[in-house]
């Protein structure tokens, strides 16, 4: 096989993930009056953020085989701290960002010491541990508001041309209608993704992560680090979901310890990862395909904000509907991927290992 | 440093390795007991010995999976402990074992350089490196053809061997150790390994090879070493033993003893299971066999050349087979096991009897009467006491050697848990039995006590085929024996046809002379 | 012989212990801030029985999933659909449309994990959003009764004898499950597909069958605490059951079920359920603010699990 075909072969499932994505945003933005416009991309990526950062936080524990029942609460404790400390003065507003970053790394790391080290399974050390940092949420922000740098709020939540507004830095024309249209927020994800993603997967311990999920007891008889790699990547779901939280905060300009956003967004993410491309058994997939996973889903529900009401599909508008037209995509999604099944020869290869 | 240590012990001594009386414990089961042993530098070296002789102990301690419970072991020279397999490699010990180490999600070049990839500037694995040194490697055991990128699991299981032995080679051994290398490779492919580990033994390359096929030690090795019931018994150079000297070496006791005598049929046995022209999937083709009542016939060839696949059939556990399987004459479409079981009164021992055959955790007699729960219900409720009484009847008959029927069946001997799956299926009254290498890690003893019970099944009017990787057991036990190759039946052999020779003959479809092979695949 | 106490399962007899220990730490806390000891009166426990009996109820059909190794992320929609559609329905046959509701999702769910080969985490997870759907459009669209019939007050707050009725829902389904579980073969093939699917498949086992019905009963279990909960607060109303899932999970877990299914006994859940329901009410009794009590939750959880949870050491 050429190597193209191998590079091909290896990350379909990732490329269905786009396609699934640019069919369902395609279909909006065609639909849109105001489709393929800066203002709705920027409010698009707004509306996703926390989503895909929780999404890619999920990724990492799903790769090595397990999984992270408290990415939302990691997300939304994180959301309440930086209301508390993100705030005032420059260096305080830089402080409490750093402050926030490590307290979701710590959370993370708390996770992975449980799994690793109390010999635990994750499922149930995160789902305790979910409660946890939701109780410290509620103690940091017992009721919903606080204080987040409002300069800040601005520049990260609007285009890029909105940075240089907000400081009063001086913009250069040939910026203002070009690169200065990119939502902020979708620079921010790309570097999370070079700065973080990509050095990780290309690092031993991350590459122990795959090789973990895939075949654990192979990677250890190969002599990789097989704690180190969970442990990082429980830690590191813990700082990805705390960048959501950080940027909810920004979003929202304060803080909410909302119980049932948590619990939503930590099942959102699973099905995010999943429709991403990323096995549920591990060893497959990435943080690139969840990205898509998580874009696919907001997508989905903007679809529903577009039809013409009096028209003849005008039904599928209707607010009532949307949670069911959400529900039976995800489900219907899920179960198309279960296709393969049917053409199973042998029966013994039905039951996983 | 190693290197430095190795050059100056190297005036010392010829001896890579040496063992001192090594023991190993777990438990209260020794498993190794006063081992001396030693290896020369640049041999191939052959460990022979039964399953549960000691040797996969043996290499595991000295790769350093595990820890000898006494004595000392030296590699050229030095006194060392290995604590992790890691540090083994480092000092130039590696082995590549039986259960493949390779990570099938990952892509070829990043399984060879798995342990210590090369590095860019950044710490990050340099991953056009990485494919070259891929490509080199893969080179030096022959197989250029297979791409470094291409990802492990879409690999035939002879390539991932290969890749295996590349990935062993890239942590530059000194002393390699391979444990049952060949025993998932086609005829044509072990004659490339040994082309390679021949090629290997000239660049001054000390091996262990550890394997269970005569065949293969008496083209490959300069010295053996057999070991029984944990202990090192002999070691002598290549030819200083004949075979049968070294069959008795290692089940202790001569041979001919072992398979209980052949029953001498009349030509009309009542036909109680016909396949005709059984296909499937491509690693099915035209197969066609006949089992007759009392009978016992023998499925023989290389490992995977489509008996497994028959077997499973036969129990309806392949979808979308084509031809026909007959029962007493009748058409039967199979399509479960459990139909297999209730229309068809038919059993399958799995091939792994630890994953398919039992539930571990569970006791021993949750595991014998779980296929024959519906049998013992009255109304809804099990027949507690029905159960117990069958249960004992069962462990009786069989001469299942445990403590206590709630002990869970993973505390049994291997042996003993392999009568725990049979008598599973004899409690079922199953009249066809299907085994898929049933004595595969089990106790020359215990194999000798299942021949003994497939004889005398056999004698009662149970029908048998059995799937065997040992020709000896194709040749002791059966009736008649059917040869699979590519997934086709290629030779039947009857009576005093059944030999080794004829055996090894069809298994390589190679003409009875020997003097031609056929298409190699 | 062993004694009585070496035959108990170490998860038990460790629950059974930190509830002693919840109630005693309760007793002490009133003692001194109140001057009275609430937690060891008779009329406390049985009002604590007959809310565990609502989460041992979930967590009892939760427990028969679990045991297979799968999960059943569609409890608390099921459970808040069978309640809307008893009392939509109204009248004599309102139970028997909340269960009939439950049913039906149970079905949908055991197809979808024995036939599609879905993890049952997402597809479950799936259906939850759909029932949440349908239940969305079902109280949006038009207003429908959600007042609880007079049987299912009964149930959920009644007495009999001075006895919640609600415990006696518990204790008969609850028997029910012991008795599958320990004298049927449904239950000796769900422990050994917990263990082992492929080879309970091979020894001739209907695997579909079998995973379908545990989905079904989990679903029954939940839709029947959904019939009692709308009961215990005369209606039924969405979210009514977003706050049973951890908790259910966490009672099986606690009371020794091993998540991987395999292992675990009904008692075990029934102990769960009860320090769980037990930890809260001394919590809030406490004034315990939500944050702490979360906090505690948690922590319990985890140490619980830690002292008997922990998974063999791997042969190095």
């Amino acid at each position: 096989m050429s190597n193209f075909k191998i590079w091909m072969a290896s990350n379909w499932r990732l490329f269905l993930a786009i396609g699934i994505f640019c069919l369902i945003y395609g279909t909006y933005s065609f639909l849109h009056p105001a489709g393929g416009s800066s203002r709705l991309f920027v409010q698009n990526s707004n509306e996703s953020f926390v989503l895909i950062s929780v999404a890619m936080a999920q990724t990492l524990p799903v790769l090595t085989g397990g999984l992270d029942l408290s990415v939302g609460s990691v997300m939304t404790m994180i959301n309440a701290l930086a209301s508390n400390v993100v705030n005032g003065s420059p260096t305080e507003v830089f402080l409490g960002i750093i402050l926030c970053l490590c307290s979701a790394a710590l959370a993370g790391f708390i996770n992975g010491c449980i799994i690793v080290y109390g010999r635990l399974q994750p499922i149930i050390v995160t789902l305790a541990t979910g409660a946890v940092f939701m109780g410290i949420a509620l103690f940091l922000r017992p009721t919903p508001g606080g204080e987040v740098d409002g300069d800040l709020s601005f520049a990260a939540t609007f285009d890029l041309n909105e940075i240089f507004f907000t400081y009063g830095w001086p913009l250069p024309e040939w910026f203002e209608n070009s690169l200065g249209l990119i939502p902020t927020p979708v620079v921010l994800i790309v570097i999370v993704v070079l700065v973080i993603w990509v050095p990780f997967k290309n690092s031993v311990t991350g590459r122990g992560c795959y090789a973990v999920g895939s075949a654990e007891g192979a990677a250890y008889m190969s002599g990789l680090n097989v704690d180190r790699s969970r442990l990082a990547a429980y830690t590191l779901a813990g700082l990805f979901a705390g960048i959501g939280g950080l940027y909810l905060a920004l979003q929202t300009g304060s803080g909410n310890a909302d119980i049932p956003q948590a619990g939503a967004y930590t099942l959102n993410s699973i099905a995010a990862v999943v429709i991403g491309g990323t096995s549920l058994y591990g060893g497959i997939g990435g943080v690139v395909g969840s990205i898509f996973g998580a874009m696919s889903l907001r997508a989905i529900s903007f679809n529903f904000r577009v039809f013409d009401a009096d028209g003849p599909l005008g039904f599928i508008s209707d607010p009532l509907l949307q949670p069911l037209f959400e529900g039976s995509i995800l489900l219907i999604a899920v179960s198309a991927g279960a296709a393969r099944v049917f053409s199973i020869k042998n029966r013994l290869n039905l039951f996983g290992s | 440093m190693v290197e430095q240590v190795a050059h100056k012990r190297a005036d010392d001594s010829d001896l890579i390795l040496q063992l001192e009386g090594i023991s190993k414990r777990y438990g209260g089961v020794k498993a190794l007991s006063q081992v001396d042993f030693s290896c020369k530098k640049g041999s191939i070296h052959a460990i022979l010995g039964e399953n549960g002789a000691g040797k996969s102990t043996l290499i595991k301690i000295i790769s350093g999976v595990v820890q000898p419970t006494e004595g000392t072991l030296k590699v050229a020279g030095q006194v060392q402990q290995f604590a992790s397999p890691t540090q083994a490699s480092e000092y130039g010990v590696v082995c590549i074992f039986q259960e493949l180490s390779l990570i099938p999600d990952l892509s070829v070049a990043d399984n060879i350089c798995i342990t210590d990839p090369p590095r860019n500037r950044f710490g990050l694995i340099d991953k056009a490196e990485q494919i070259r040194v891929a490509t080199d490697l893969l080179a030096r055991v022959n197989c250029a053809d297979v791409n470094p990128r291409e990802l492990v699991k879409n690999l035939p299981l002879s390539r991932r061997q290969m890749v295996e032995i590349a990935k062993a080679l890239g942590r530059k051994p000194k002393l390699l150790i391979l444990d049952e290398a060949t025993s998932a490779l086609s005829a044509a492919d072990v004659e490339k390994v040994y082309e390679i580990l021949r090629g290997l033994r000239e660049e001054g390359l000390t091996m262990l090879y550890i394997s269970h096929r005569m065949h293969e030690i008496e083209e490959l090795a300069d010295r053996l070493s057999v070991f029984r019931n944990g202990e090192h018994i002999e070691t002598f150079d290549k030819g200083a033993r004949s075979n049968d000297e070294i069959i008795e070496m290692m089940i202790g006791r001569e041979y001919s003893s072992v398979f209980p005598p052949k029953p001498t049929h009349d030509d009309k046995l009542l036909t109680v299971l016909e396949v005709e022209n059984l296909s499937w999937d491509g690693r099915l083709n035209n197969v066609s066999l006949t089992l007759g009542e009392g009978e016992i016939i023998g499925l023989g060839g290389l490992d995977g050349q489509g008996q497994h696949e028959i077997l499973l059939a036969l129990f309806g556990v392949l979808r979308g087979y084509e031809g026909k399987i007959k029962l007493h004459g009748k058409e039967v479409a199979m399509g479960s096991p459990k139909q297999a079981k209730s229309d068809g009164s038919i059993a399958l021992i799995p091939e792994d009897r630890k994953t398919e055959g039992l539930m571990l955790p569970m006791s021993i007699q949750d595991n014998i009467s779980i296929a024959t729960l519906d049998q013992l219900t009255k109304g809804l409720i099990i027949d507690k006491s029905a159960e117990a009484a069958k249960i004992a009847e069962m462990i009786e008959k069989m001469s299942i050697k445990i403590g206590n029927v709630d002990d869970a069946v993973a505390t049994l001997s291997g042996g003993n848990q392999q009568k725990v799956v049979i008598a599973k299926w004899l409690m079922t009254g199953a009249k066809i039995v299907l085994l898929d290498d049933p004595t595969r890690g089990i106790d020359v003893g215990t194999k000798q006590e299942l021949y003994q019970l497939f004889r005398d099944l056999a004698d009662s009017g149970h029908s048998i085929i059995l799937y065997s990787t040992d020709y000896d057991e194709l040749i002791g036990c059966c009736d008649r024996v059917s040869i699979f190759y590519q997934g086709e039946i290629i030779r039947e052999l009857t009576g005093d046809e059944i030999n080794e020779t004829n055996i090894v003959a069809a298994s390589l479809n190679m003409e009875i002379s020997g003097q031609q092979a056929g298409t190699m695949p | 012989m062993k004694s009585w106490i070496e035959n108990i399962d170490k998860p038990i007899k460790y629950a059974l212990g930190f509830i002693v220990l919840v109630l005693i730490v309760g007793n002490i806390y009133t003692l001194i801030n109140l001057g009275t000891m609430p937690f060891f009166s008779p009329n406390y426990l049985l009002q604590q029985l007959q809310v565990a009996s609502f989460l041992g109820l979930i967590a009892t059909g939760m427990m028969v999933v679990i045991l297979l190794g799968h999960i059943d992320l569609s409890v608390p929609w099921t459970l808040t659909c069978a309640a809307m559609t008893a009392t939509a329905v109204g009248g004599d046959g309102a139970m028997l449309a909340g269960l009939t509701a439950g049913l039906i999702i149970g079905l949908i769910n055991g197809i979808g994990v024995a036939f599609l080969r879905v993890p049952s985490m997402i597809f479950t997870l799936g259906v939850n959003t759909v029932v949440q759907g349908l239940m969305i459009v079902h109280t949006g669209g038009y207003a429908p009764q959600t007042a609880s019939t007079p049987i299912m007050n009964f149930l959920a707050t009644g007495y009999i004898a001075g006895i919640p009725t609600a415990l006696f829902v518990w204790a008969a389904i609850g028997g029910l499950i012991i008795f599958m579980l320990n004298r049927t073969p449904m239950g000796r093939y769900l422990y050994a597909m917990g263990n082992r699917e492929v080879a309970a498949y091979l020894s001739g086992v209907n695997t579909r069958l079998i995973l379908i019905a545990a989905f079904v009963i989990c679903s029954l279990c939940a839709a029947m605490a959904g019939i009692l909960l709308a009961g215990y607060s005369a209606k039924a109303y969405q979210g009514m059951g977003d706050l049973y899932l951890l908790p259910a999970i966490a009672a099986v877990v606690i009371g020794g079920t091993n998540i991987l299914g395999g292992k675990g006994t009904l008692a075990g859940t029934v102990v769960g359920a009860i320090l769980i329901v037990l930890l809260q009410s001394v919590l809030s009794v406490m004034q315990m603010p939500e944050a702490g009590r979360q906090i505690i939750y948690g922590s319990v959880i985890i140490g619980m699990l830690l002292v008997y949870g922990r998974a063999e050491k791997k042969e190095s």
